[in-house]
């Protein structure tokens, strides 16, 4: 086990290996000269290549054979700063990007794991009903819903809700995390406003971050809620009908038992296939959910950097999300043989 | 306990009865199977009717973005919302002839009008070609390079299939969205390649009507976001079929490994790509439009979807909301439509797969 999960996290090192170099090359195909966005036009070529050695810029882009050091490139640069933690600053700020990913990074996390929450308990709860209660009135309305969750845009759906939550009925915060009366007036312990507020006993905090955060969350939740809960469905029909089921009925146990204990046990693993799919969509679909809602996390600050051309910015912060990426993926792979133990590793 | 007693539909068949019936393949059995779903039905219906709209919208007319416009009406909201007196004072008619004019000025505009006087209706009429050809091409796009990438690496094997499935892997270790963006945003620079190939594939006659420069660029992107997928899909089914027996007794007699490919294998692994397809149709429309969204795809005046709701965006906080609800719910009808025949599609061909 311990052999498996070792060698499974070995095996991101080549796949973020080509990550890096996809993003580096990418980056550097767009025309333009990063010293001249950074100086504007008017720059003599003298500034702009002083700047350039600053910024290592001048260096070959993978490998100097040159002479000296072979491995003096850029690429190479990128590659040992960030293994070392070093993400450089954005072109466009000017502020230390290892900074504004710690301010940043947990305003994704809030966003990303309430509507992971919201879309587990709900998608999963409402899969098993409607397989549990197959053929009737709640089974046909709550797919045909799931339908239309998997189907509608999130962007659009953000947008409607603005609409109705903050402009007709002012029940909600159509944007930011907090009032700005609130912002800058306490220290942020983890970042995420929620918990922070409980910890540090401000409870405004809390309140006011919560009806900020219900309406990105629930725009964001609803592709992956309605997936899950159409696998649930699917994978516990498949199993309500097993001969086990059948045995734990007969044996004397309740309903209830018999569905979550013998039921969604067995139906668990095609669910957490999806759950894990859908955290990538999570960290992707925060880029449009924090652009409707000016919710200022990462996905928002990466779209930016893309199209301001902040090469350090996209570099890291791309390398970053994967990262994180590819390491969810990677754990959910190795949580099988926890809900499985029948799953045997070679 | 009450027993049913086995009902025998069929007739008892001869082997004369067996020889005459009508040899059935697979694809007039997933037919009729399609035919027969509520599911396959209801996406066929939006598909079919989309299609329609799509082919009829500019035959009947043609996109004109100065006709359509009427500055004195700039943003009214739905024409069936409102009373004769506004739809009067609205049209600068008389309050009797807009009386008269009742049913039909009920629905002079149904989707209201937009910040230029434009009519909505008709602007997310126009919308159903560009989408449907966008997520179409993208797919078609995908689909050649994937399943060949993936024939290719599941049926050599090897070194190749090491590097091809590597290359697979970074491209779904990116969240597709943030690929998309970043590869369109590229491509969209006005003095790359790609920017200025794309200039001259959107100057063709027909094309010219559907796609912009940044919104095919936009459809390339998410083509490319969508290769690895129809990868997998390919390589899985062929690592399922190679070593069934028909391939190895096809070996036997000397098939050539090109006439393997494209007679054995590739004609096995159809299925799962051809639902993939119908799902990825889906997908691929909400990427673009996710993208005109972000103004990465489509420019205005072009009355693509995803760019109409990035310009409605600006309105629904001072309470338009119907210049952003009609094009996301044309957005969300096609996907739900490619949706629902994916899932038809999967039911009918693999029947394995039912309960």
């Amino acid at each position: 086990m311990v052999g498996y999960i070792f060698r499974r996290l070995l095996g991101i090192i080549p796949v973020l290996l080509g990550i890096s170099l996809l993003v580096f090359t990418l980056l550097r195909t767009i025309p333009g000269d990063p010293a001249i966005i950074i100086l504007g036009e008017r720059s003599t070529p003298e500034q702009r290549a002083a700047l350039r050695t600053k910024l290592k810029l001048d260096r070959p882009l993978f490998l100097n054979f040159e002479g000296g050091n072979i491995f003096e490139s850029q690429y190479v640069t990128y590659i040992t700063n960030f293994a070392t933690g070093d993400f450089g600053d954005s072109i466009k700020t000017r502020q230390a990007i290892s900074k504004e990913l710690k301010q940043r990074f947990p305003a994704t996390i809030e966003l990303a794991l309430s509507a992971l929450l919201i879309a587990v308990v709900v998608g999963v709860t409402t899969g098993v009903v409607s397989a549990t209660k197959r053929g009737s009135w709640l089974d046909a309305s709550s797919m045909i819903v799931a339908l239309l969750g998997v189907s509608i845009p999130i962007f659009w759906l953000g947008l409607m809700m603005q609409y109705l939550f903050s402009v007709k009925l002012k029940w909600l915060d159509p944007s930011l995390r907090l009032d700005t009366s609130l912002q800058g007036s306490f220290e942020p312990i983890t970042g995420l406003y929620l918990l922070d507020g409980l910890l540090l006993g401000r409870f405004d905090i809390t309140m006011n971050a919560f009806k900020h955060l219900i309406m990105p969350s629930l725009a964001l939740a609803t592709v992956p809620l309605a997936s899950i809960a159409r696998m649930t469905r699917s994978a516990m029909l498949e199993v309500l009908y097993q001969d086990y089921i059948r045995t734990a009925r007969a044996k004397g146990l309740s309903a209830r038992i018999t569905i979550l204990r013998h039921g969604l046990r067995n139906a668990l693993i095609p669910v957490i296939t999806v759950i894990g799919l859908q955290l990538g969509f999570l960290l992707g679909g925060a880029v449009l959910t924090e652009t409707v809602f000016s919710w200022p996390g990462i996905g928002r600050w990466l779209l930016d950097g893309i199209l301001a051309r902040d090469y350090p910015v996209v570099q890291s912060g791309v390398m970053f999300v994967s990262l994180v990426f590819v390491l969810i993926n990677t754990l959910v792979d190795i949580s099988y043989r926890f809900f499985d133990p029948r799953i045997q590793y070679k | 306990m009450a027993t049913t007693e086995p009902t025998i539909t069929k007739k008892p068949t001869s082997d004369q009865a067996l020889l005459s019936r009508k040899p059935r393949s697979l694809w007039s059995d997933a037919r009729r199977r399609l035919f027969s779903s509520t599911v396959g039905r209801l996406g066929m219906l939006i598909c079919a009717f989309l299609f329609a709209v799509a082919i009829i919208t500019p035959l009947v007319q043609p996109l004109d973005q100065t006709l359509n416009r009427d500055t004195a009406n700039k943003l009214q909201p739905p024409s069936w919302l409102m009373t004769a007196e506004e739809r009067a004072d609205a049209a600068s008619k008389s309050i009797d002839k807009a009386r008269k004019d009742i049913p039909w000025g009920r629905f002079e505009r149904p989707f209201g009008t937009d910040q230029l006087g434009r009519d909505i209706f008709i602007r997310v009429l126009h919308g159903a070609p560009i989408s449907l050809t966008v997520g179409t091409f993208a797919v078609i796009l995908a689909v050649i390079f994937g399943s060949l990438l993936g024939l290719i690496s599941g049926f050599f094997g090897g070194i190749i299939d090491t590097i091809a499935t590597w290359l697979m892997d970074i491209l779904l270790a990116f969240p597709s969205i943030l690929l998309a963006i970043a590869l369109t945003a590229i491509s969209n620079n006005r003095e790359s390649f790609s920017y200025k190939f794309s200039q001259q594939i959107t100057e063709l006659p027909i094309l010219q009507t559907i796609f912009d420069p940044p919104l095919f660029n936009a459809m390339l992107a998410v083509a490319v976001v969508e290769i690895p997928i129809f990868g997998r899909i390919a390589r899985a089914a062929v690592l399922s079929v190679r070593n069934q027996e028909y391939i190895h007794a096809a070996e036997a007699v000397g098939v050539s490994r090109m006439r393997m490919l494209m007679r054995h294998i590739l004609p096995n692994s159809l299925t799962p790509i051809l639902v993939q397809m119908t799902l990825s149709v889906a997908s691929s429309i909400t990427s673009v439009a996710a993208l005109g969204f972000l103004g990465l795809g489509a420019q205005p005046p072009r009355p693509e979807w995803g760019s109409m709701l990035s310009t409605a965006r600006e309105y629904v906080g001072t309470g338009q909301w119907w210049y952003a609800l009609f094009p996301g719910i044309a957005i969300m009808l096609t996907v739900l439509g490619f949706n629902l025949l994916g899932d038809g599609l999967r039911d009918a061909l693999d029947p394995r797969l039912k309960h």
